[in-house]
């Protein structure tokens, strides 16, 4: 079976990365995501960016996990 | 770890059994009240569950299986689960479809609790060294009680929960594990790391948070209230760990001392989307009749959280410790 990363953008929160992904700086230099699977930020709010940290919750962050129909 | 002290007629009973070697008459004690913070029942149902983990020094380990000790482990979960029952309502009527709003409502409350911004802005070492014993008896076995249902589900809710501990459990590398992680922490407080080794302060209102968990644990009936329990623990724990490790970097603390709490912050915000969706979401959606089960079981961890933590805060208010005295030396 061939491995892929797969992204599942969470209801109300994170991304979710699974699979033999690798997080990279602008400058191309490795990130330690230091587990098998990271949550990644996507309100904005994190202190601890790239990844999540749960502020979407207090922030009441809204978001559906099915992309988005055209407005 | 040794047997602590007894703290009543049920453990007094029960520890001068297990000094000695299983297998003979019933082990009789009248257990006639199953107080969520009752410091003999909580301490003697621990004792018992505990003989399913690493158990303790000097006490025969085919205690473990004995029908004596089984039928007083029977008698105090009873009670137990009367309490639960009395103190958290079961949720009625709930379709799978619902169970992430629940789920949230739940683990999310308007008010954000006291403890973790007093630990974050005002705690003393001493308070933080009170709270990182109490934290103790769970976080060195960090994990384990969830584990019991990996065996117990399939397919996908299977693989999530195996997602989940494989990271509790450091992802194959032991100086990663979160229960070494806190042994760190302990150490960096110039406190004890062995396992147990404050068993003997805690008061039952800690116990029964560890002791619920084994309760649902070990008994294949509560599998999905085990599932919701491990959600609800994930779900509060990102924002709370925040303030735990910013209030350990005021006092002082080094980056080893901090890093479990700073760990728990990215961990179980991971977490927290794979046991709402994939296992409890993933589970309930296969056994529909055990929605409620997994609310109930997010229920009576944050209840006994919050009875916990009520018991901590009120103490320290009135400028008193939240743990036992220590024993004074015979």
């Amino acid at each position: 079976m061939r491995e892929v990363v797969t992204v599942t953008p969470c209801e109300d929160g994170p991304l979710l990365l699974r699979g033999p992904f690798e997080l990279l700086t602008q400058s191309g230099e490795r990130i330690d995501a230091g587990r098998a699977t990271v949550a990644l930020c996507r309100c904005g709010l994190s202190s601890v960016k790239p990844y999540c940290d749960g502020s979407h919750k207090t922030a009441g962050f809204r978001a559906t996990s099915e992309p988005e129909p055209p407005a | 770890m040794r047997l602590p002290p007894p703290r009543g007629p049920l453990t007094e009973a029960l520890f001068d059994r297990l000094a000695g070697s299983p297998g003979a008459d019933r082990l009789d004690a009248a257990v006639t009240t199953g107080g969520l913070d009752d410091d003999d029942v909580q301490l003697a149902l621990f004792a018992c569950y505990e003989l399913h983990y690493q158990g303790f020094e000097g006490v025969d380990e085919r205690w473990e299986w004995d029908p004596a000790l089984l039928g007083l482990r029977a008698e105090l979960e009873r009670c137990f689960e009367w309490s639960l029952a009395a103190a958290v309502p079961r949720p009625g009527g709930l379709e799978p479809a619902g169970l992430r709003a629940a789920l949230t409502a739940l683990a999310c409350p308007e008010e954000e609790p006291l403890l973790p911004l007093f630990l974050q802005r005002e705690a003393s070492l001493e308070h933080f060294r009170e709270f990182v014993i109490h934290r103790s008896i769970y976080h060195l076995k960090e994990a384990d009680p969830h584990t019991w249902a990996v065996p117990r589900l399939t397919g996908v809710p299977k693989a999530a929960l195996v997602e989940i501990q494989s990271d509790e459990y450091g992802g194959g590398r032991p100086e990663r594990m979160h229960s070494e992680l806190f042994r760190a922490t302990l150490r960096g407080l110039g406190l004890d790391d062995s396992y147990g080794a404050y068993l003997h302060r805690v008061p039952g209102v800690t116990l029964a948070i560890s002791n619920v968990m084994s309760l649902f644990g070990l008994h294949r009936r509560w599998r999905g209230a085990l599932l919701g329990h491990l959600a609800a623990l994930e779900m509060t724990s990102s924002l709370p760990n925040r303030r735990y490790a910013a209030g350990l970097r005021r006092l002082g603390a080094g980056p080893r001392t901090v890093r479990f709490y700073d760990e728990h912050v990215q961990a179980d915000a991971v977490h927290e989307q794979i046991a709402v969706n994939d296992l409890c979401g993933a589970f309930a959606t296969a056994f529909p009749p055990y929605t409620g089960d997994i609310v109930y079981g997010a229920a009576c961890a944050l209840e006994l959280e919050r009875r916990w933590a009520e018991h901590v805060m009120g103490r320290w208010q009135r400028g008193a410790p939240s743990l036992r005295a220590r024993p004074v030396p015979a």
